[in-house]
Parts: C-alpha cells; sequence; structure tokens
C-alpha cells in the first residue's frame, strides 16, 4: 500500500471526525444537543480503550494468557458504584464548575493554587507515557501497513534519525489537529460538545473493527473458538491458568484495583464522565452500558492473540500487531484498513480528549495562577480569552511533543500494555485525595500535598526510572544494585520486598505511603474554614437537591465589575449573554438592575471557574468584591444542613402545636358559642312566655270593662287593681331582663365599699317584712355579734339576699312557713344560707337552678315570678368573687347559700 | 427511602458479588486446565461472571421503569 493512500485515508478518517464535531457544536448552539443522550455518553466514556486496548490486549494475552482482563474488571466492578461515587463528583463538579481533575483536588482542599498545580505536574508526567503509547502505536502500525501484504516489523524507531521518525508527524498532526478540535471557540468554556460526539463515533467505529478482525479470525481462519482452543492446546500455546498468566493471584488483584483507580482518576475519564456530562441521569446506563462494551471488545482478544502465536509461529512477528497483521497475513485490504481505522480512533480518541484535559489543567491550574501573580504588578489587557486560548494551545503540543520525547528515549523498551500501566500507577496517585476526600471531612491541604508528593516520588522512583533504565539512559546498576550499592533501596525491590510484579511492587508501595501520609498530616491539624467549607460541599453534594455554596458569601460588590471580570475571560458577547440569561432567571430585565448580592458573586464565580479553574476565579473575584471574611463558626452554621432541617423541623413541629392548641381553643369557644345561643333561644322563649301572661290578663280585663259599660264598679275596681299588679309584673320583669343584659355585657355600675354583711341581712329583712306578714311566714335569724365585713356592692348584695328571701316565702306553706336566714363564719369567707320548710326542689332541677330560663316547677304550679331572680343573683355574686348554691330535699325545703371572701386587711 | 437510593444499595451489591467470585478462593476452584464443551474452564468462568455481573446491572437500573 502507497504512503499517499494511508496518509490520504487517515486524513480523511479525521476529516469525518471534525464534521462530525462541527455538526455537534452547530447542534448544540442551536439548543439541540446530541450528545445529551445516555447512550453516547456511556460511548464516550469509551475512551477507555486505547490503541492499547486495540492493540496491547492482544499482545499481553498472548504473553500472559488472560493478564489483559484485569483492566476491563476493574472498571466493571467499580462502575456499580457510580450510582454514588460518580454521582456525588458530578453534582459535586456542577455546582462549582470544575473543569479538571486538578481542579476537583484544588476546590477539595480549599482552592487550593498548590495543590492544583501539583496535581497538573503528576498528571502531565504520568500521562506522558501514555501519550507515547499512542504515538508509538499509531506510527507502528502506518510503517508495519506501508509494506503490506508484507509482514515485517519495522526498525526500532530509536535508531532512525529524529526527522525521519514517522512518530514525530503523527504527533503533530495529532497536536493540530487537537487544537483545531479542542480550542477552536473563542468562549473557553470547559465543555466540549463536538468532541464528545466525534469519541462516541470513535468508540462504535473500533469496536466494529475490532469484533470485524475477531469474527474474520475465530470463523473465517478456523472453526470457531472450540476449533481455535483445540489447535492451540495441540501447538502448547494455550495458557488458561489465571494463576501462571498473572504470576500470582496478588497481580491478579493488584491490576484489578489499579484499572478500578485508573477509571476514575485518569484526566480523560473525568473529562468525559464528569465535565462533559449534561445530565446526572445518564450515569445509570453507563452503569451497565460501558462494561458490555468492554466485554464486547474483549471477547476476541484470545482467539486473535492465539490464531496470531499459530499463524506466526516461528517468525518474528510483535504480537502487539497481531491485529493489523492477521488480516494482512491472509491478504484482506479492506480488513485491514478497517483495523489500521480502529487503531487509529482509538489512539486519536485518547490523545484528543486527554490533551485537551490536560492542556486544560496547564492553563488553569499551572498557568493561571503564575499570571495571576503577574496581574498584581501589572494590569493585563482587557480581553483575556484570547490569550487563554494561546496558552491551551501552547500546553497542547507541548504535551505531544513530551509523548515524544518519552517514546524516542524509552518507548521501544516496553509492550503497550507496560507503558500504558505506568501511567494508571501515577494518576492512582488521586484516588486517596479524591475518594477518601468525597466520604471524610477531615483530609486537609497538607494532607493531600504530603500523599500525593509521596505517592507520586514513590512512582518515580519504582516505576519511570526503571523504565528510563532499561532503556539504556540510566545505569542499569541501578536497578540491579540499588543506589550506591544499597540492596534494600534497589527500585524494583524497594525495603527487600521482592515477589511481585514491577506495578503491584510500584502500587503497594505508593499507595500505602500516600494514604499513609495523607491521614497522618490530616491529623496533624484540624482544617481550617475554607478547607471545612469545601469539605462539607464536597461530603454532602448528595444530600441536597440543589448545590449550596451561595450563602458562603459576604461582602460587597458591584455588578458592572463582575460583569466586566467575566467579559476578559469568557469575551464581551458571550459573557452579557450569560448575564443575560442568569437576569431572566431571576426575573429580571436589565443586566445593570441585578443586585450583586451573594447570589450573583457565586454565580459569576462558578462562570469564571468554568474558564479559569477554581482556584483562579475565586482569587479574580475577590480582586473585584470586597470580601468580609465569614468566622468558621458561621460557615458550619451555614453548612450544617442537617441542623438547618432539624431547626426547621422543630419550628414547624412548635407552629402545628400551636395551630392544634387553636383550634382546639376554638372548638370549645364555639361549643360554648353554640350552648350560649341555645340558653339565649331558652331563654327569649320563656321571656316572652313571661311576657305574654300578664299582657293576656290585662287585655281580657280591659276589653271587658271596654265592651261592658254597664259593669258594677266594685267589678270594675276589682278589674282594673289586676290590671295594675299586672302591670307592675310586667315592667318588674322587664327592669329584671335589662338588669340581667347589663349584668352580663359588663356595663353594670359596680360600687366597691366596705360592707358589713349582718346590715345587709337586717335591712333585707326589713324589706321583706311585709312580705313575711301577709303569708303569715316566721322569720328566724341566726346571726353572730359584730361586724361580718366584706368589699362588695351594698344595693346589689341587698338584691341577692331579698331575692332569696322572697323567693323562700313564696315556696313556704301559708300560715306554717318559717324561713331561716344564717350567717356563718369561715376562716376566709362568710356564708349567708336562707333555709324554708317549703316544696323543695326536685334533685333534676337542682344543677339548673341557676340558668335564666329555668324556674322550678311545671307550667301548672308554676310560681308567681319572672324566673330570673335566682340567675341574676348568681352573677352578682360570682362578680363578688363568691359563690352559690343550692340544696333540697323534699320533706324539709331548699336551703339557698352564699359564699363571699371576708375583706382582705 | 426512594427507588434511586435503593438500586444504587442494590448495585453496590453487584460489586461484591464481582469481588466474591473474581478474588476469592472460589476463583481457583475454576482455575483449572480442564475444558468443558470445547472451552478452558477458566475462560469460561470469567467470562460468564462478567456478562453475568454486566446483564444484573442492567436489569437493576433499567429492568424495572418508574
Amino acid at each position: 500500500m502507497t504512503t499517499t493512500l494511508i496518509v490520504v485515508l487517515s486524513l480523511g478518517y479525521l476529516g469525518m471526525l471534525f464534521a462530525i464535531a462541527y455538526w455537534a457544536d452547530r447542534r448544540a448552539d442551536q439548543n439541540r444537543s446530541v450528545i445529551s443522550n445516555a447512550t453516547i455518553y456511556a460511548l464516550s466514556l469509551a475512551v477507555y480503550c486505547t490503541a492499547w486496548t486495540f492493540y496491547g490486549s492482544v499482545g499481553r494475552a498472548a504473553a500472559t494468557g488472560v493478564g489483559f482482563l484485569p483492566i476491563y474488571l476493574g472498571p466493571t466492578l467499580i462502575a456499580a458504584l457510580w450510582g454514588t461515587l460518580l454521582l456525588k463528583m458530578v453534582r459535586v463538579s456542577k455546582g462549582q464548575r470544575i473543569t479538571s481533575i486538578a481542579d476537583f483536588i484544588a476546590s477539595r482542599y480549599g482552592k487550593s493554587h498548590l495543590l492544583g498545580g501539583i496535581v497538573t505536574i503528576i498528571a502531565v508526567l504520568g500521562i506522558v507515557p501514555y501519550i507515547a503509547l499512542q504515538l508509538k502505536a499509531i506510527s507502528r502500525s502506518f510503517t508495519i501497513l506501508l509494506t503490506y501484504p508484507e509482514v515485517t516489523m519495522p526498525n526500532a524507531a530509536d535508531s532512525l534519525p529524529l526527522l525521519q521518525d514517522t512518530t514525530l508527524y503523527v504527533a503533530l498532526l495529532l497536536a493540530l489537529f487537537t487544537i483545531l478540535f479542542g480550542t477552536r471557540h473563542l468562549d473557553a468554556s470547559e465543555r466540549h460538545e463536538g468532541m464528545v460526539a466525534a469519541i462516541a463515533f470513535e468508540s462504535i467505529v473500533k469496536l466494529v473493527a475490532f469484533l470485524a478482525v475477531g469474527l474474520f479470525v475465530t470463523f473465517q481462519l478456523h472453526d470457531g473458538f472450540t476449533d481455535l482452543f483445540d489447535k492451540a492446546e495441540a501447538a502448547g500455546i494455550l495458557n488458561p491458568l489465571i494463576v501462571d498468566g498473572m504470576d500470582g493471584y496478588e497481580n491478579w488483584f493488584s491490576l484489578t484495583l489499579l484499572s478500578a483507580l485508573a477509571i476514575m482518576m485518569l484526566p480523560r475519564q473525568f473529562q468525559v464522565a464528569v465535565v462533559e456530562n449534561s445530565s446526572e441521569h445518564h450515569l445509570r446506563r453507563a452503569i451497565w452500558l460501558f462494561p458490555l462494551y468492554l466485554f464486547l471488545i474483549n471477547i476476541f482478544v484470545i482467539p486473535i492473540a492465539l490464531a496470531g502465536q499459530l499463524t506466526f509461529a516461528g517468525a518474528d512477528v510483535d504480537a502487539d500487531t497481531f491485529v493489523l497483521t492477521l488480516p494482512m497475513a491472509y491478504h484482506q485490504s479492506t480488513l485491514t484498513l478497517l483495523a489500521f481505522l480502529g487503531g487509529l480512533s482509538a489512539a486519536t480518541g485518547m490523545v484528543i480528549v486527554e490533551t485537551i484535559a490536560l492542556s486544560t489543567m496547564v492553563c488553569n491550574d499551572l498557568v493561571m495562577p503564575g499570571l495571576l501573580r503577574r496581574w498584581k504588578q501589572i494590569p493585563p489587557n482587557a480581553d483575556l480569552s484570547q490569550l487563554l486560548l494561546r496558552i491551551r494551545r501552547g500546553a497542547i503540543l507541548l504535551i505531544l511533543l513530551l509523548g515524544f520525547l518519552y517514546f524516542r528515549l524509552a518507548g521501544e523498551a516496553y509492550a503497550l500494555v507496560s507503558i500504558g500501566l505506568i501511567s494508571f500507577s501515577a494518576v492512582a496517585q488521586f484516588a486517596p485525595a479524591m475518594i477518601i476526600g468525597l466520604y471524610w471531612r477531615g483530609g486537609t491541604r497538607d494532607g493531600t500535598l504530603a500523599g500525593l508528593l509521596t505517592g507520586f516520588s514513590i512512582w518515580i522512583y519504582t516505576l519511570l526510572l526503571p523504565s528510563f533504565a532499561k532503556s539504556g539512559w540510566l545505569p542499569v546498576g541501578l536497578l540491579e544494585d540499588g543506589p550506591f550499592g544499597i540492596e534494600l533501596l534497589k527500585p524494583q525491590a524497594l525495603f527487600g520486598l521482592t515477589g511481585l510484579n514491577e506495578i503491584t511492587h510500584c502500587l503497594f508501595w505508593s499507595m500505602t505511603l500516600n494514604i499513609g501520609t495523607y491521614i497522618l498530616f490530616s491529623f496533624w491539624r484540624t482544617p481550617r474554614v475554607n478547607e471545612a467549607t469545601q469539605a462539607t460541599l464536597f461530603v454532602d453534594a448528595l444530600k441536597h437537591q440543589r448545590f449550596l455554596g451561595v450563602g458562603l458569601w459576604r461582602g460587597t460588590a458591584e455588578i458592572d465589575e463582575l460583569l466586566h471580570l467575566a467579559e476578559r475571560f469568557l469575551g464581551a458577547s458571550r459573557a452579557q449573554a450569560l448575564f443575560q440569561a442568569y437576569a431572566t432567571r431571576r426575573k429580571i430585565q436589565d443586566i445593570k438592575q441585578l443586585p450583586a448580592d451573594a447570589e450573583t458573586v457565586h454565580f459569576a464565580e462558578t462562570l469564571l471557574a468554568g474558564a479559569i479553574g477554581s482556584a483562579s476565579a475565586r482569587v479574580m473575584v475577590s480582586s473585584v468584591t470586597a470580601e468580609e471574611p465569614l468566622g468558621m463558626d458561621e460557615v458550619l452554621n451555614i453548612l450544617d444542613e442537617a441542623s438547618q432541617i432539624r431547626a426547621y423541623s422543630h419550628e414547624l413541629e412548635k407552629k402545628s402545636q400551636e395551630l392544634e392548641a387553636a383550634t382546639r381553643e376554638l372548638k370549645e369557644a364555639n361549643e360554648r358559642l353554640q350552648e350560649l345561643d341555645r340558653v339565649k333561644d331558652d331563654f327569649m322563649s320563656s321571656v316572652t312566655h313571661e311576657l305574654r301572661t300578664p299582657l293576656a290578663s290585662i287585655r281580657a280585663f280591659s276589653e271587658i270593662l271596654n265592651d261592658d259599660p254597664e259593669i258594677e264598679l266594685i267589678e270594675r275596681r276589682r278589674f282594673l287593681g289586676i290590671i295594675v299588679s299586672e302591670t307592675k309584673r310586667l315592667s318588674r320583669l322587664v327592669n329584671q331582663v335589662l338588669d340581667l343584659a347589663k349584668i352580663e355585657s359588663g356595663r353594670a355600675d359596680w360600687n366597691a365599699e366596705d360592707v358589713d354583711l349582718l346590715e345587709v341581712i337586717e335591712q333585707a329583712l326589713a324589706s321583706t317584712e311585709q312580705l313575711f306578714a301577709e303569708r303569715g311566714t316566721q322569720v328566724v335569724r341566726e346571726t353572730p355579734n359584730g361586724a361580718c365585713m366584706v368589699t362588695g356592692d351594698r344595693d346589689r348584695l341587698m338584691q341577692v339576699l331579698v331575692n332569696l328571701l322572697s323567693n323562700a316565702n313564696k315556696f313556704v306553706t301559708e300560715k306554717s312557713g318559717i324561713v331561716c336566714v344564717g350567717l356563718h363564719t369561715y376562716h376566709d369567707r362568710y356564708e349567708v344560707s336562707v333555709a324554708d320548710n317549703g316544696t323543695g326542689i326536685a334533685a333534676e332541677e337542682l344543677p339548673n337552678i341557676f340558668e335564666k330560663s329555668r324556674q322550678a316547677g311545671t307550667a301548672s304550679n308554676k310560681p308567681i315570678g319572672t324566673g330570673l331572680g335566682l340567675p341574676i343573683s348568681k352573677r352578682i355574686i360570682e362578680h363578688l368573687g363568691g359563690r352559690i348554691w343550692a340544696e333540697s330535699d323534699a320533706e324539709n325545703g331548699a336551703i339557698f347559700t352564699f359564699a363571699i371572701p371576708k375583706k382582705t386587711e | 427511602m426512594n427507588r434511586s437510593i435503593r438500586t444504587r444499595q442494590r448495585l453496590v451489591g453487584v460489586s461484591l458479588l464481582g469481588l466474591l467470585f473474581y478474588f476469592s478462593p472460589i476463583l481457583t476452584l475454576f482455575d483449572k486446565t480442564t475444558e468443558w464443551a470445547g472451552f478452558p474452564i477458566s475462560y469460561l468462568y470469567l467470562f460468564g461472571i462478567w456478562l453475568a455481573l454486566i446483564l444484573l446491572a442492567a436489569w437493576m437500573v433499567e429492568g424495572r421503569k418508574p
């Protein structure tokens, strides 16, 4: 195949990717996002499968049997935890507009510039071998393809002069492509919809290509899986034992753990899984669809490895190239080109996303803090968005050239998978800071710093240096005898630990010391305010439906300044549009009228965080606002949502209890009112009845007098006498009704004077003397000597006593009645009783005797009277602070008693 | 306790199940050269458990629509 054909094909493929990205970006601008889809999201996660997977898995399977599997089992097992772990990361990142893993760790530990920078350096250095791996895969597959259909292994790249090395051109081309791809936009925002669409497409291409080769090898060249296994066993190359392939189960375990950590910690995975995530709901499908993708792309790894070993037995063909060389060996030109494209897509996908993620980190967490420090002296230009893009472009180019450099230095000494695992081990150092930091509030910046630096140093010493030593750039004696001949410090058998492969060895020491120092240094001091704030926001991320953080700012700001700041980093039109959208969300017409409150400042800060990272955004925003620092207690109060909710629910409970009490009172009041209403109705009917009786007799006698002029004088006198007495009764009744109404409504006049009860009794008896005489009733008086002083109204007390006496007189039998008035002294009160030997009161009547409208007796033997005397008496006595009651039995008549408190001295 | 929290907890169970099958002595029971239906038994075991775990997770996430 000619160079032109392959180059045109490659460029054509890249052009197509570009078209897809362009189309997706256009759709995103029209708000018709293509990537807002759970399946696309899961496919974009498959950027995990790089040239390492595409070419390297087969190479590793040829060497170790199932040794390639842990790299995919780890992600499968941890994917099941994404429902909590990844969801938490996504929720936090959306709330704080986190743009990279460096930003994430820096934010978690108090928006620390130092941490962001360290994480960026570790990520760049750690990922460089991984990028070298992709460059190596592309350039090798390209060189191999040139000799089609002859299968020859290319010379080692480092034997070529620099400018003849295809890898250099691959690196430069990919840099150009990535720059066009990822930094076309002027808005420098953190999301790249076009890129995600292209990555999802690439995931399909590499899966289809790999499956095509696998199907060809398994079912075209051989008679299915079992046939292949039989032949392999006959040839003695079948190696199905896990323990053999992995050199022991501990390596099997450690590689799975490593890959489980890597899927969360690789900058490109963070980019697609967290930063580019458009909806939390997409996570659900990724939990099973992404592992399914891994499963499918791994089904044919062992068959291809076995078939390659059978086909090229004895020939010098690198197992890492079987996916490409097998179709070549059987003259399948289309399939060969498809395999090449699959490998190309796997490598480009990784390089694009990884370098974009890394360039964002370099720009936001490494360069920006330095610039911010410089800008304190020299104020920057108005529009910084171009500068941001230039920094990112430079970073992309630099990272790819570093990758190329590593490839030249160390790339040929290792198989693809081994290079990849070196990178995995580097990014795994982020795991303690990230994962423990999501669940433990106690982690501090110092602890993270110590853990990261320790872990990374171990990585350099036990993995990176040996890779240089093996390539001849460092003396091999370092590996064999240890530095300065100290055996205990041998990089691949640190402290004498042997029996593990180099990855497991590095993972054990780096993780142990990383976690150890992280925890140890975190215990050193309690978290500071900003650390505690961020810790709570991260740890409690799933408790809030909405991201908290707004209430954590207090100070004064100008809306103009904030807008101006945003314009400088995002470009004027974009910043204005975003502020306008925010204003509309807050139902405010004009941007200028936005209140510069905590919410607006928070909005501006997260907006900036998307462009320059959270730590830098914090610095920039505080440069244009006057922030009042919040105390630790205040922050914790704001953040302790649990206590807020508790207080809130406590308040609610109190309110509801109050409401219940009020309801109960209202109900009781209502019952009382209904009762009063009923009593009033009874009273009305009884009073009207009372009024009708005298009226009827007055009317009857008046009519007789009117109709019959002939009537005798003596009769006429009698009739007139009746009329007069009935009229008196009528007016007495009306007076009493008025009197009762007056007392009840509280309008009655009361005198508060010193009254001698004996005097009152004396007067009452005097005024009723005539009545008793008329009916021949004998009056007995039993009163002590000396004054019995109470405080009250003399006339009213008179009224009560007269009423009781005249009542008693009414109920006794004529001529033989006895009425006894008594006064008894108690230590706090006087009791005055009026007893008679009359007909008494029936037991069932007793409780109601003081109610108005009730009068003892039935209608037929109704005594003369208004029926209002006792109710009035009761009210008077109660008004004076006493009480009144009646006792009775049928033989001995009734006793009415009232008690009045003694006058207080 | 809403449905999504229950699903999350069940998925943690899937993860634990995977740990049990891949990282416990159970693995060594199948780490043998014997063949079953023409396949080395270790391959069948590794890929079979893998697919089962994926399908289990898929059923939990998608199986019961709200």
